[in-house]
């Protein structure tokens, strides 16, 4: 490929215009996905995860826009593309599976049709035609009797199963980008790992680059190879999974976990939960966003916030473990 | 089920309109019965020249106030010897098109402003919504009347007339409906997958607005008849000597005490007609209320 990365977020910076004020939603996310590679984002409720992976679709809601930075996927910028360029990316060279599969598929069509509207838009296959496709769709993402599913209605299909009918229209096109927002959330465990290993197997086999977003880091340590954590829109670590779990360089990712049960725990260490409550995005506070909550802030971190720079294997944006202190306690 | 089943099965976007009211009507008596006095209605109508066993014009002064049941006049005739079933028979060939018409009206700018005002949002659906509010403000009767009044007393300014009347109703429906189903992640992850804002709205929006629409089209039918009639009533709509059973009963009113039955025919047929068309809609809107489906 003649790109340095297939997907690149550069200094991606959007905002929410609301009644009561600006929230800055994204603020200055830079990061890049390679072809084939899974990148995890994690953080909590209004971190600007989701922000970020509409702005990539540019499928922000009405009060949202992209004020500044660029995005570049295959070396074309796509925060410069017109409306009709930007559709033939949408479903065809990157596809998006949202959280809440009750919802995200249209209850008065046939899943079959359903999942042959891709392939009718991007590659303007008929009717007949684009079914027999998702037949062949179904079987792929492990839809039992495939034939018979097409013609139902998604009322008919289990919320595991509807999820796999996302996921199967994502694929139709073969898209070389995924961005799952939360795909598992809205579903209970066992078939939550399901899908993770249908997502994983499809990365396996046909190579789509995967951006996985989700606030469940037991996910991202399953699947991905590397890892983008968010704190009230901005990246406060950024490295491969294996470094940032073992090692993590910022107090946010070092407390979340911490905040999870582990079952090769040493001992019977007690659950820490981070203290305070998530950041107001409309009060943001001076210097480092987490220094409220932060059991290791020294004076700096409440004037000036840090830049995100090497620290150690990854990227954290942190005063105190780029001077070179080690995070225990 | 074979392959090929399946996919011609799947290839239906929707469940083909006319296949799934069939399937409502076998599951539901009240739709059932409203649907075959509404079909039966048009047959009525579409017939009545063949089945009609007399001209409608045709005057006989010599068999005038005929009571009902006489020989050759199974309803009797009017003040002018016309036969009163073949008018009244003919006259639906008058109210049962200016409901179609009136519900198009409503329908196509009702939907127009609904689905605009919903979609867009915003200051588009402030200002739509206040245009809409104002056609509301005013009782449906009275500014059917008006306009009527303004665009001079002819059957097609009370079709057009009604079908105004009729779009606040569709706008308000359609936008409701519409502002629920943006709520739902499918209207994002369609656009996600490359649909244009148009395609989104005609191919994936529309479909889900054909159950209430079809609801409010019933019922709206029944008022867009009575309105025609009373427009008719007072001389605004049809004019003579064209038979229309609003007009009949104005004729008929000044007969009352010695000959009713001039004003009850008519009477009778505005009221079967509007009744079927109810009964029509209000079961619909019970047999397809997910609520009540078990």
């Amino acid at each position: 490929m003649a790109f340095a990365h297939l997907l690149e977020l550069d200094n991606l910076q959007t905002h929410l215009k609301l009644r009561r004020g600006t929230v800055r939603a994204v603020d200055g996310v830079s990061f890049a996905v390679d072809g084939g590679e899974t990148l995890g984002i994690v953080g909590e409720s209004g971190s600007g995860k989701s922000m970020t992976a509409l702005s990539i679709m540019r499928l922000l809601p009405r009060s949202g826009s992209i004020v500044g930075g660029k995005v570049t996927f295959k070396g074309r910028v796509l925060t410069d593309l017109s409306e009709d360029e930007m559709e033939a990316i949408r479903g065809g060279e990157i596809a998006m599976i949202f959280q809440d599969p009750m919802t995200s598929l249209n209850p008065v069509f046939r899943t079959g049709w359903q999942v042959g509207e891709p392939l009718r838009i991007h590659r303007h296959l008929g009717s007949t035609a684009s079914i027999k496709a998702a037949v062949d769709l179904f079987k792929k993402v492990g839809i039992p009797e495939a034939r018979r599913r097409v013609s139902q209605f998604p009322h008919m299909f289990s919320g595991g199963m509807r999820q796999r009918a996302m996921i199967a229209m994502g694929l139709s096109t073969g898209p070389s980008l995924l961005i799952a927002d939360e795909p598992t959330t809205a579903l209970d465990v066992t078939i939550q790992a399901q899908i993770l290993e249908l997502l994983r197997g499809l990365n396996r086999e046909y190579g789509t680059a995967t951006i996985l977003i989700t606030h469940n880091l037991g996910v991202v340590a399953g699947m991905c190879d590397r890892v983008v954590v968010m704190y009230a829109g901005r990246i406060v670590e950024e490295g491969r999974t294996d470094d940032v779990f073992a090692h993590p360089e910022h107090p946010y990712t070092w407390s979340l976990l911490r905040s999870i049960p582990r079952l090769d725990a040493e001992g019977h260490e007690p659950l820490k939960p981070i203290e305070g409550s998530p950041p107001d995005m409309m009060r943001l506070p001076t210097g480092c966003k987490f220094q409220p909550r932060c059991p290791f802030a020294i004076p700096r971190c409440s004037s000036e916030e840090p830049a995100l720079s090497s620290v150690r294997r990854q990227q954290s944006r942190c005063w105190v473990t780029q001077s070179g202190t080690e995070l225990a306690g | 089920m074979s392959n090929a089943t399946a996919i011609i099965a799947a290839e239906g976007p929707v469940r083909r309109a006319p296949i799934a009211l069939l399937q409502v009507a076998r599951r539901n008596r009240g739709v059932l019965i409203g649907l075959v006095l509404v079909l039966a209605l048009c047959v009525v109508a579409a017939l009545s020249p063949v089945i009609s066993p007399h001209d409608p014009i045709a005057t006989a002064p010599d068999d005038a106030y005929l009571p009902p049941l006489s020989p050759g006049h199974v309803l009797g005739t009017d003040e002018l010897g016309r036969d009163q079933l073949s008018r009244v028979l003919w006259a639906s060939r008058v109210s049962l098109p200016v409901a179609l018409v009136a519900v198009a009206v409503g329908l196509v700018g009702g939907g127009l402003f609904g689905l605009v005002s919903g979609y867009a949002g915003g200051v588009t659906d402030l200002l739509l919504m206040r245009v809409v509010d104002a056609l509301l403000a005013f009782p449906a009767l009275i500014l059917a009347i008006a306009l009527v009044a303004a665009l001079g007393p002819s059957l097609r300014n009370a079709m057009i007339a009604i079908g105004i009347v009729a779009i606040p109703v569709y706008a308000r429906l359609v936008r409701a409906v519409v502002l629920q189903l943006k709520q739902m992640e499918f209207v994002v992850a369609t656009r996600s997958l490359g649909a244009t804002p148009l395609r989104l709205v005609l191919r994936h929006l529309i479909p889900n607005l054909m159950n209430p629409i079809l609801v409010q089209v019933s019922l709206s039918a029944g008022f867009a008849i009575l309105a025609e009639a009373t427009l008719s009533f007072l001389g605004l709509g049809a004019q003579p000597p064209t038979p229309d059973w609003g007009q009949m009963i104005t004729t008929g009113r000044t007969f009352l005490p010695n000959d009713p039955w001039l004003a009850i025919v008519p009477g009778a047929a505005i009221s079967i007609t509007v009744y079927s068309f109810n009964l029509l809609g209000d079961s619909l809107r019970d047999a397809l209320d997910p609520r009540l489906r078990s």
